[in-house]
Parts: structure tokens; C-alpha cells; sequence
């Protein structure tokens, strides 16, 4: 299945989740947030499946401001 | 001077200087400069995830146990707001946010309407909203009004170092606050730092000047003084402003 994550068509294993988006990313553990079409997934929900053709966000902390 | 905190939603800060990360191009200048301004509260922004990991300043801020302020710089609309505000409650487990919601990026000056509406949806959502608002004292008032726990107007636009351009209108938002302000974007120099305060500005909230300074830790360290002096200026009571002389010595029997 596709997936767009962070702007870029991604291919992933059908029945894929949250984290498995994630570990393409080499996301860590902490200091990372992802909405899934427009809404926060929050961590204990990580291990959702996604569905095709999601919209998938991950944000982290940068300098700024 | 631990009987002049300041507080904000309920948490006390020794500092009134505080300084945002932005526009350093180094981890261990921004860390230097980040001591010597004596914060103990900073900004970050949240940004899209590269595959190359993060840059550290996660790291940094809590070896420093600098309390963090999420912004939402870049945002244009209340939902883009909204939305990145919810991202840095999950990644960072704070609910205090910087709202910014801008209008164009050649000034950078917040969007009225969006901010407001973006500011009531997250104070129902139990946020601590501190957000950078223009220098107007009604908007300031609106927001307030609406739950925020802290005004922040600029000074000038965001990076430009044009200090306070309209000092009236920032002794106006003062004078009818029931929250901290905080002076927040524009400030070029000490002496503009000095003047927030003594406009009677609860705090100074201040990256670029810093940052991108000759020398960071050394600007950093004016900023705190320049803080501290104007704070103690505002609580002392200046003069008031004369025409003509007034003689200092008593008058002089020739």
C-alpha cells in the first residue's frame, strides 16, 4: 500500500501501522508527534494500521522562534 | 531577586529574559549564549522529520533544564495552528504553546481574525496560550479576554532589530493587562530590551538579536543586564521628563 509521508509517496506492506511509517523515518522514541489525515495519533495508538493512501506527518522540535 | 518573580499560569521564573533558539548556526555557541542570557524558558519550532534525524536541541534543552515553549511559526490559519499545536503537546508532553498565526511572510505580522480564533480553540483545549500578537491594545485585550495566559506584542516584525516602534501603544497594552507581557520580536539591542521594561513589560522575549550577533554570548549577557535594569528602572519610578533645566545643587548666593 501507499502511503504520503512527510510529502513523499512511500510504499509500504499492506496491514503496516503508525510505528512501521515511523521506522521508515528513523523516528526516535521521544520528542516526535504524527497525525494520520490531519489528526494527532497519540503514542499509545502507534500501533494502528493505516490505511491506503494516508496522509502521514511527523513532526519534531527544531531551533525557532 | 526572589520577590520579584514572574509568573505566568501559575509557574514562577527568576528570569525575565527570555530567549528563543532561532537563528543560531551552532549548538554549542547557541548553548553558551542560552546560559549567559540567564533563561530558563525557551522557544523551538516543530518541523517536518528527516530521514537524518533531529538536530539536538532537544538534547540541549534538557541538559540545560530549560523549560520549553513550542511555537507554531509558520502557521497561516487557525487550523494549521490548531493542529501544530496538538503535534508539540504529543512530542514534547508540554501544553504550553507560543501561538503564531501570520498573515504573509514579507512582515510576518500575526493575522488577527486567525489568531484569535486559533487562541480561544486551544484555551478550550486546556492549553497554556502564550501568543505573539501585534502591537495592538485591542487585540491584546481580546486575547486576554479569551483565556490566553500571557500577551506577547512586538515590537517591530519579527528579525527586523527595528526595537519598539510604537512605545504608546505597548504602554496602553500595559496598563489595561491582567496577564504578564511580553515584549516579544523586533528588540535590535539592549537599550531596546531596557525600554520593554520600562514601559512596564513583564518580560522580553528575544532570539535573532542574540543569536545572530557578532557575538552571541556576549549580547546575551547585555540582555540579561539590560532586562535587570530596566525592570528595576520601571519598579524605582523614572523622573518626570521636563522642558526647561532643573538645577541638581542648590541655587548659588554670587
Amino acid at each position: 500500500m501507499r502511503i504520503r509521508l512527510n510529502g513523499k509517496e512511500n510504499t509500504l506492506a499492506p496491514g503496516s501501522t503508525v510505528a512501521d511509517a515511523l521506522a521508515l523515518l528513523g523516528a526516535p522514541e521521544s520528542g516526535v508527534a504524527v497525525a494520520v489525515d490531519g489528526d494527532v495519533v497519540p503514542r499509545s495508538q502507534w500501533h494502528t494500521a493505516l490505511r491506503d493512501g494516508a496522509v502521514v506527518e511527523v513532526l519534531t522540535a527544531v531551533q525557532g522562534g | 531577586m526572589s520577590e520579584d518573580q514572574l509568573v505566568i499560569a501559575g509557574r514562577e521564573f527568576g528570569s525575565r529574559l527570555i530567549m528563543g533558539t532561532g537563528g543560531s548556526g551552532n549548538l554549542s555557541v547557541l548553548e553558551r549564549a542560552l546560559v549567559a542570557s540567564g533563561t530558563e524558558m525557551t522557544t523551538v519550532a516543530m518541523r517536518r522529520m528527516d530521514a537524518d534525524g533531529g538536530t539536538g536541541v532537544l538534547e540541549l534543552l534538557r541538559r540545560l533544564n530549560i523549560q520549553l515553549l513550542p511555537n507554531t511559526a509558520g502557521c497561516r490559519s487557525a487550523a494549521e495552528a490548531v493542529l501544530t499545536a496538538r503535534l508539540a503537546r504529543e512530542a514534547l508532553g508540554t501544553d504550553w504553546v507560543k501561538l503564531e498565526v501570520v498573515a504573509d511572510e514579507d512582515t510576518l505580522l500575526p493575522d488577527p481574525h486567525e489568531l484569535l480564533d486559533a487562541a480561544e480553540t486551544l484555551v478550550a483545549e486546556g492549553f497554556s496560550v502564550l501568543p505573539y500578537t501585534n502591537d495592538d491594545p485591542v487585540l491584546a485585550r481580546r486575547l486576554q479576554d479569551a483565556g490566553c495566559v500571557a500577551v506577547m506584542p512586538l515590537g517591530s516584525p519579527i528579525g527586523t532589530g527595528l526595537g519598539i516602534r510604537n512605545p504608546h501603544n505597548i504602554e496602553l497594552i500595559v496598563a489595561r493587562a491582567s496577564v504578564p507581557v511580553i515584549l516579544d520580536a523586533g528588540i535590535g539591542t539592549a537599550s531596546d530590551a531596557a525600554l520593554a521594561m520600562e514601559l512596564g513589560c513583564d518580560a522580553v522575549l528575544l532570539a535573532t538579536a542574540v543569536t545572530r550577533a557578532h557575538q552571541p554570548e556576549r549580547m546575551a549577557a547585555a540582555m540579561r543586564a539590560a532586562v535587570e535594569g530596566g525592570r528595576l528602572a520601571r519598579r524605582a519610578g523614572r523622573i518626570p521628563r521636563r522642558f526647561w533645566a532643573h538645577a541638581s545643587s542648590p541655587a548659588r548666593e554670587c
